[in-house]
Protein backbone atom coordinates (compact mmCIF):
# COMPACT_ATOMS: atom_id res chain seq x y z
CA UNK A 1 0.00 0.00 0.00
CA UNK A 2 2.49 2.25 0.88
CA UNK A 3 4.16 1.81 -3.07
CA UNK A 4 1.06 4.75 -3.65
CA UNK A 5 3.02 6.78 -1.34
CA UNK A 6 6.39 6.25 -2.79
CA UNK A 7 5.15 6.60 -6.45
CA UNK A 8 4.05 9.87 -5.59
CA UNK A 9 7.53 11.41 -4.29
CA UNK A 10 8.97 9.70 -7.08
CA UNK A 11 6.52 11.57 -9.35
CA UNK A 12 7.34 14.84 -7.73
CA UNK A 13 10.96 14.49 -7.64
CA UNK A 14 10.86 13.57 -11.36
CA UNK A 15 8.13 16.64 -11.80
CA UNK A 16 11.23 19.01 -10.28
CA UNK A 17 14.00 17.83 -12.06
CA UNK A 18 11.51 18.10 -15.75
CA UNK A 19 10.51 21.83 -15.02
CA UNK A 20 14.13 22.78 -14.00
CA UNK A 21 15.20 21.07 -17.35
CA UNK A 22 12.77 23.01 -19.12
CA UNK A 23 11.90 19.52 -20.61
CA UNK A 24 9.01 18.51 -22.98
CA UNK A 25 8.20 15.07 -21.49
CA UNK A 26 9.83 12.65 -19.49
CA UNK A 27 10.82 9.05 -21.48
CA UNK A 28 12.75 7.28 -19.07
CA UNK A 29 13.01 6.91 -14.96
CA UNK A 30 15.53 4.55 -13.76
CA UNK A 31 15.24 3.64 -10.11
CA UNK A 32 17.04 1.45 -7.92
CA UNK A 33 14.97 -0.36 -5.34
CA UNK A 34 16.54 -3.09 -3.28
CA UNK A 35 15.40 -6.22 -1.53
CA UNK A 36 15.47 -4.92 2.02
CA UNK A 37 13.67 -1.81 0.92
CA UNK A 38 10.72 -2.56 2.21
CA UNK A 39 8.97 -2.25 -1.33
CA UNK A 40 7.50 -4.34 -3.75
CA UNK A 41 8.59 -3.58 -7.19
CA UNK A 42 5.66 -5.02 -8.99
CA UNK A 43 3.25 -2.97 -6.84
CA UNK A 44 4.99 0.54 -7.43
CA UNK A 45 5.01 -0.59 -11.30
CA UNK A 46 1.56 -1.05 -11.21
CA UNK A 47 0.82 2.57 -8.67
CA UNK A 48 3.11 3.97 -11.45
CA UNK A 49 0.89 3.01 -14.53
CA UNK A 50 -2.48 4.29 -12.37
CA UNK A 51 -0.33 7.70 -11.12
CA UNK A 52 1.81 9.06 -14.19
CA UNK A 53 -1.39 10.22 -15.64
CA UNK A 54 -2.01 13.80 -16.86
CA UNK A 55 1.76 14.51 -15.34
CA UNK A 56 5.16 15.08 -17.58
CA UNK A 57 5.83 11.34 -17.17
CA UNK A 58 2.66 10.13 -18.45
CA UNK A 59 4.46 8.68 -21.31
CA UNK A 60 7.66 7.67 -19.34
CA UNK A 61 8.72 3.96 -18.71
CA UNK A 62 9.37 3.05 -15.37
CA UNK A 63 12.69 0.76 -15.07
CA UNK A 64 13.19 -0.82 -11.58
CA UNK A 65 16.37 -2.39 -11.12
CA UNK A 66 17.86 -3.61 -7.70
CA UNK A 67 20.94 -5.59 -6.64
CA UNK A 68 21.64 -8.48 -4.34
CA UNK A 69 21.64 -8.26 -0.76
CA UNK A 70 25.36 -8.04 0.84
CA UNK A 71 26.67 -8.29 4.20
CA UNK A 72 29.76 -7.11 5.65
CA UNK A 73 30.78 -8.63 8.74
CA UNK A 74 32.04 -6.76 11.84
CA UNK A 75 33.73 -10.32 13.47
CA UNK A 76 35.69 -11.48 10.33
CA UNK A 77 36.10 -8.33 8.02
CA UNK A 78 34.42 -10.34 5.28
CA UNK A 79 31.83 -9.23 2.20
CA UNK A 80 29.03 -12.14 1.58
CA UNK A 81 25.67 -12.63 -0.54
CA UNK A 82 22.80 -12.87 1.86
CA UNK A 83 18.74 -13.86 2.13
CA UNK A 84 16.58 -11.34 3.32
CA UNK A 85 15.65 -12.91 6.18
CA UNK A 86 19.03 -14.21 6.69
CA UNK A 87 21.70 -11.91 6.91
CA UNK A 88 24.12 -13.55 8.99
CA UNK A 89 27.86 -13.74 7.77
CA UNK A 90 28.35 -16.38 5.06
CA UNK A 91 32.10 -16.95 6.23
CA UNK A 92 31.84 -16.77 10.07
CA UNK A 93 28.57 -17.25 10.45
CA UNK A 94 28.68 -13.63 12.77
CA UNK A 95 25.37 -11.83 13.16
CA UNK A 96 27.15 -8.47 13.81
CA UNK A 97 26.80 -7.33 10.43
CA UNK A 98 26.05 -4.58 8.23
CA UNK A 99 24.14 -4.94 5.38
CA UNK A 100 26.25 -2.99 2.67
CA UNK A 101 23.75 -3.43 -0.50
CA UNK A 102 20.04 -4.15 -0.89
CA UNK A 103 18.24 -1.63 1.18
CA UNK A 104 18.73 1.26 -1.96
CA UNK A 105 15.13 3.24 -2.34
CA UNK A 106 16.66 5.96 -4.82
CA UNK A 107 16.31 7.55 -7.92
CA UNK A 108 18.80 7.01 -10.49
CA UNK A 109 18.57 8.60 -13.83
CA UNK A 110 15.59 10.66 -15.51
CA UNK A 111 15.55 10.52 -19.26
CA UNK A 112 13.85 13.42 -21.02
CA UNK A 113 12.83 14.60 -24.02
CA UNK A 114 13.58 18.29 -24.80
CA UNK A 115 10.39 20.14 -25.90
CA UNK A 116 11.81 21.19 -29.35
CA UNK A 117 12.45 17.98 -30.16
CA UNK A 118 9.31 16.38 -28.60
CA UNK A 119 7.57 18.63 -30.78
CA UNK A 120 9.87 17.79 -34.16
CA UNK A 121 8.99 13.98 -33.51
CA UNK A 122 6.02 14.02 -33.37
CA UNK B 1 24.29 20.36 -37.55
CA UNK B 2 21.20 22.74 -38.24
CA UNK B 3 19.58 24.21 -35.20
CA UNK B 4 17.49 26.47 -36.90
CA UNK B 5 14.72 23.96 -38.47
CA UNK B 6 15.15 20.78 -36.98
CA UNK B 7 16.35 18.98 -39.36
CA UNK B 8 18.59 16.92 -37.66
CA UNK B 9 15.79 16.05 -35.05
CA UNK B 10 14.87 12.36 -35.59
CA UNK B 11 13.25 10.27 -33.16
CA UNK B 12 16.11 8.48 -32.67
CA UNK B 13 17.44 11.72 -31.45
CA UNK B 14 19.33 11.40 -27.72
CA UNK B 15 17.03 11.74 -24.80
CA UNK B 16 18.97 14.30 -22.30
CA UNK B 17 19.93 11.83 -18.92
CA UNK B 18 19.77 13.54 -15.98
CA UNK B 19 21.85 11.85 -13.35
CA UNK B 20 20.22 11.92 -9.75
CA UNK B 21 20.87 9.08 -7.36
CA UNK B 22 18.63 11.02 -4.56
CA UNK B 23 16.43 9.32 -2.19
CA UNK B 24 13.12 8.38 -3.09
CA UNK B 25 12.01 9.25 0.47
CA UNK B 26 14.43 12.34 0.84
CA UNK B 27 11.47 14.59 1.02
CA UNK B 28 10.03 12.55 4.23
CA UNK B 29 13.66 12.11 5.49
CA UNK B 30 13.79 15.67 5.42
CA UNK B 31 10.53 16.89 7.56
CA UNK B 32 11.74 13.91 9.96
CA UNK B 33 15.51 15.46 10.75
CA UNK B 34 12.99 18.62 11.35
CA UNK B 35 10.84 17.23 14.06
CA UNK B 36 14.01 14.97 15.22
CA UNK B 37 15.32 18.52 15.80
CA UNK B 38 12.09 19.79 17.85
CA UNK B 39 12.52 16.82 19.88
CA UNK B 40 16.27 17.71 20.73
CA UNK B 41 15.50 21.22 21.13
CA UNK B 42 12.74 19.90 23.96
CA UNK B 43 14.56 16.80 25.13
CA UNK B 44 11.62 14.55 24.34
CA UNK B 45 12.97 11.03 23.69
CA UNK B 46 10.72 9.83 20.52
CA UNK B 47 10.09 5.88 20.16
CA UNK B 48 7.81 4.88 17.48
CA UNK B 49 5.91 2.26 18.62
CA UNK B 50 4.97 -0.73 15.83
CA UNK B 51 3.40 -3.79 15.37
CA UNK B 52 0.25 -5.78 13.70
CA UNK B 53 -2.82 -5.18 14.55
CA UNK B 54 -4.21 -6.12 17.83
CA UNK B 55 -0.11 -7.18 19.30
CA UNK B 56 -1.18 -4.98 22.42
CA UNK B 57 0.68 -1.70 21.52
CA UNK B 58 -2.08 0.79 23.41
CA UNK B 59 -2.36 -1.56 26.44
CA UNK B 60 1.11 -1.67 26.92
CA UNK B 61 1.09 2.23 26.52
CA UNK B 62 -1.41 2.59 29.00
CA UNK B 63 0.04 0.30 31.83
CA UNK B 64 3.57 2.17 30.56
CA UNK B 65 1.72 5.76 31.64
CA UNK B 66 0.57 4.12 34.91
CA UNK B 67 3.89 2.86 35.95
CA UNK B 68 5.45 5.88 35.06
CA UNK B 69 3.52 8.92 34.87
CA UNK B 70 4.72 10.07 38.67
CA UNK B 71 8.37 10.79 37.13
CA UNK B 72 8.16 10.80 33.59
CA UNK B 73 6.10 13.27 31.40
CA UNK B 74 4.41 11.56 28.51
CA UNK B 75 2.90 12.02 25.41
CA UNK B 76 1.30 10.08 22.53
CA UNK B 77 0.88 10.66 19.02
CA UNK B 78 -1.80 7.97 18.06
CA UNK B 79 -1.83 6.66 14.17
CA UNK B 80 -5.01 4.81 13.39
CA UNK B 81 -6.90 4.03 9.36
CA UNK B 82 -10.21 5.21 11.67
CA UNK B 83 -11.86 5.58 15.08
CA UNK B 84 -9.76 7.86 17.86
CA UNK B 85 -10.52 5.35 20.08
CA UNK B 86 -7.04 4.44 21.16
CA UNK B 87 -6.76 8.00 21.80
CA UNK B 88 -9.48 8.36 24.01
CA UNK B 89 -7.96 5.39 26.22
CA UNK B 90 -4.40 7.09 26.39
CA UNK B 91 -6.64 10.27 27.52
CA UNK B 92 -8.28 8.25 30.61
CA UNK B 93 -5.27 8.52 31.93
CA UNK B 94 -4.60 12.45 32.02
CA UNK B 95 -2.01 12.17 29.31
CA UNK B 96 -2.13 13.90 26.50
CA UNK B 97 -2.76 12.30 23.05
CA UNK B 98 -3.01 13.48 19.13
CA UNK B 99 -5.03 11.41 17.12
CA UNK B 100 -3.54 11.42 13.33
CA UNK B 101 -6.27 9.39 11.50
CA UNK B 102 -4.61 8.40 8.24
CA UNK B 103 -8.04 6.88 6.64
CA UNK B 104 -6.57 4.84 3.67
CA UNK B 105 -3.17 5.69 4.28
CA UNK B 106 -1.34 2.19 6.03
CA UNK B 107 1.57 4.02 7.51
CA UNK B 108 2.16 6.91 9.21
CA UNK B 109 4.64 10.11 7.40
CA UNK B 110 7.12 12.66 9.15
CA UNK B 111 4.79 14.96 7.97
CA UNK B 112 1.71 13.68 9.27
CA UNK B 113 3.69 13.66 12.64
CA UNK B 114 4.88 17.38 12.25
CA UNK B 115 1.21 18.40 12.32
CA UNK B 116 0.62 16.36 15.34
CA UNK B 117 3.68 17.94 17.23
CA UNK B 118 1.73 21.23 16.91
CA UNK B 119 -1.14 20.24 18.93
CA UNK B 120 1.58 19.08 21.67
CA UNK B 121 3.22 21.22 24.66
CA UNK B 122 7.05 19.55 23.54
CA UNK B 123 8.07 21.91 26.55
CA UNK B 124 6.29 20.07 29.22
CA UNK B 125 6.66 16.41 27.62
CA UNK B 126 10.09 13.89 28.59
CA UNK B 127 8.73 10.56 26.96
CA UNK B 128 6.65 10.78 22.91
CA UNK B 129 5.45 7.45 22.07
CA UNK B 130 4.38 7.45 18.61
CA UNK B 131 2.11 4.50 18.24
CA UNK B 132 2.21 3.17 14.34
CA UNK B 133 -0.70 2.06 12.45
CA UNK B 134 -1.00 -1.55 12.63
CA UNK B 135 0.86 -2.77 10.19
CA UNK B 136 4.18 -5.00 9.91
CA UNK B 137 4.97 -3.80 6.45
CA UNK B 138 4.42 0.04 5.36
CA UNK B 139 5.42 1.90 8.46
CA UNK B 140 9.34 0.21 8.62
CA UNK B 141 9.75 2.58 5.50
CA UNK B 142 9.10 5.82 6.61
CA UNK B 143 11.53 7.91 9.06
CA UNK B 144 8.93 10.12 11.20
CA UNK B 145 12.05 11.70 13.55
CA UNK B 146 11.70 9.22 16.32
CA UNK B 147 14.95 8.54 18.22
CA UNK B 148 14.18 4.47 18.83
CA UNK B 149 12.31 2.00 17.01
CA UNK B 150 10.35 -0.68 19.02
CA UNK B 151 8.36 -3.44 17.01
CA UNK B 152 5.74 -5.61 19.51
CA UNK B 153 5.48 -9.37 18.23
CA UNK B 154 2.46 -10.68 20.49
CA UNK B 155 3.01 -14.68 20.87
CA UNK B 156 -0.52 -15.00 19.72
CA UNK B 157 0.65 -14.65 16.39
CA UNK B 158 3.76 -16.55 14.83
CA UNK B 159 6.83 -17.43 16.47
CA UNK B 160 8.59 -16.74 12.96
CA UNK B 161 7.56 -13.51 12.63
CA UNK B 162 10.90 -11.44 12.24
CA UNK B 163 12.07 -14.10 9.48
CA UNK B 164 8.55 -13.21 7.87
CA UNK B 165 8.68 -9.45 7.73
CA UNK B 166 12.76 -8.59 8.05
CA UNK B 167 12.65 -4.95 7.46
CA UNK B 168 10.80 -3.83 10.25
CA UNK B 169 12.53 -5.64 12.44
CA UNK B 170 15.78 -5.40 11.52
CA UNK B 171 14.71 -1.65 12.07
CA UNK B 172 14.03 -2.22 15.38
CA UNK B 173 16.44 -1.14 18.37
CA UNK B 174 14.10 -3.61 20.47
CA UNK B 175 11.21 -6.17 20.04
CA UNK B 176 8.47 -6.92 22.58
CA UNK B 177 7.20 -10.17 23.53
CA UNK B 178 3.61 -8.96 24.07
CA UNK B 179 0.84 -11.26 25.70
CA UNK B 180 3.85 -13.29 27.57
CA UNK B 181 0.81 -14.49 29.89
CA UNK B 182 -0.56 -15.98 27.33
CA UNK B 183 1.96 -18.48 26.23
CA UNK B 184 0.91 -21.04 29.34
CA UNK B 185 -1.91 -21.69 26.99
CA UNK B 186 -0.52 -21.63 23.30
CA UNK B 187 1.71 -24.92 22.41
CA UNK B 188 2.78 -23.63 19.16
CA UNK B 189 4.72 -20.19 19.88
CA UNK B 190 8.55 -20.78 21.97
CA UNK B 191 10.05 -17.52 22.18
CA UNK B 192 13.30 -19.22 21.83
CA UNK B 193 12.67 -19.81 18.21
CA UNK B 194 11.46 -16.22 17.71
CA UNK B 195 14.75 -15.12 19.36
CA UNK B 196 16.50 -17.24 16.66
CA UNK B 197 14.55 -15.87 13.84
CA UNK B 198 15.36 -12.17 14.95
CA UNK B 199 19.08 -13.52 15.24
CA UNK B 200 19.02 -14.22 11.68
CA UNK B 201 18.68 -10.99 10.62
CA UNK B 202 21.83 -9.88 12.16
CA UNK B 203 22.77 -7.40 14.63
CA UNK B 204 22.08 -7.28 18.76
CA UNK B 205 18.76 -6.75 18.68
CA UNK B 206 17.40 -7.00 22.06
CA UNK B 207 13.87 -9.62 22.66
CA UNK B 208 12.14 -8.53 25.91
CA UNK B 209 8.96 -10.18 27.26
CA UNK B 210 6.16 -8.30 28.63
CA UNK B 211 2.42 -9.01 29.81
CA UNK B 212 0.32 -6.81 30.91
CA UNK B 213 -3.37 -8.11 31.54
CA UNK B 214 -3.53 -11.73 33.67
CA UNK B 215 -0.40 -11.06 35.12
CA UNK B 216 1.48 -8.10 34.69
CA UNK B 217 4.76 -8.03 34.08
CA UNK B 218 6.25 -4.75 32.59
CA UNK B 219 9.38 -4.81 34.59
CA UNK B 220 12.14 -5.03 31.77
CA UNK B 221 10.38 -2.60 29.57
CA UNK B 222 10.81 -0.07 31.80
CA UNK B 223 13.91 -0.38 32.33
CA UNK B 224 14.63 -0.34 29.07
CA UNK B 225 13.19 2.89 29.18
CA UNK B 226 14.55 4.33 32.26
CA UNK B 227 17.85 2.98 30.68
CA UNK B 228 17.26 4.99 27.13
CA UNK B 229 16.28 7.79 29.44
CA UNK B 230 18.94 8.27 31.84
CA UNK B 231 21.19 5.55 31.98
CA UNK B 232 24.83 5.47 30.04
CA UNK B 233 22.60 4.77 26.82
CA UNK B 234 20.39 7.37 27.73
CA UNK B 235 22.25 10.44 25.93
CA UNK B 236 19.73 9.11 22.90
CA UNK B 237 21.24 12.37 21.05
CA UNK B 238 24.26 11.24 20.75
CA UNK B 239 23.55 7.55 19.33
CA UNK B 240 22.81 7.15 15.97
CA UNK B 241 19.06 6.50 14.91
CA UNK B 242 18.73 2.68 13.79
CA UNK B 243 18.14 1.41 10.37
CA UNK B 244 14.99 3.53 9.52
CA UNK B 245 14.85 2.59 6.19
CA UNK B 246 14.62 6.09 4.96
CA UNK B 247 18.10 7.15 6.92
CA UNK B 248 20.41 7.26 4.31
CA UNK B 249 23.36 5.03 4.33
CA UNK B 250 26.07 7.39 5.31
CA UNK B 251 24.22 8.38 8.77
CA UNK B 252 23.14 4.26 9.41
CA UNK B 253 26.70 3.50 9.09
CA UNK B 254 28.06 4.13 12.51
CA UNK B 255 25.52 1.60 13.76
Amino acid sequence: MHELSICQALLNQVTCISGAAGAGRVERIVIEVGPLAGVEPGLLASAFLVMRAGGCAAEAALIIESAAIKVACDACGSVSAALANRLLCALCGGYRTRVICGEELRLLRVELRPADAAHAVN
Amino acid sequence: MCRDCGCSLTPESPARIVEVVQDLLCENDRIAAHNRAHFDAHAVLAINLMSSPGAGKTALLEATIVALRSRVRIAVIEGDLATDNDAVRIRAHGVPAVQITTGAACHLDAQRVHEALHQLPLAAIDLLFIENVGNLVCPASFDLGQHRNVTLLSVTEGDDKPAKYPVIFRASDLVVLSKTDLLEVLDDFDPQRAAAALRGLGGDTAMICTAVRRAPAIAAWLAWLDAQLHGRAGDYRRVPVRRPLSVPAARRSGV
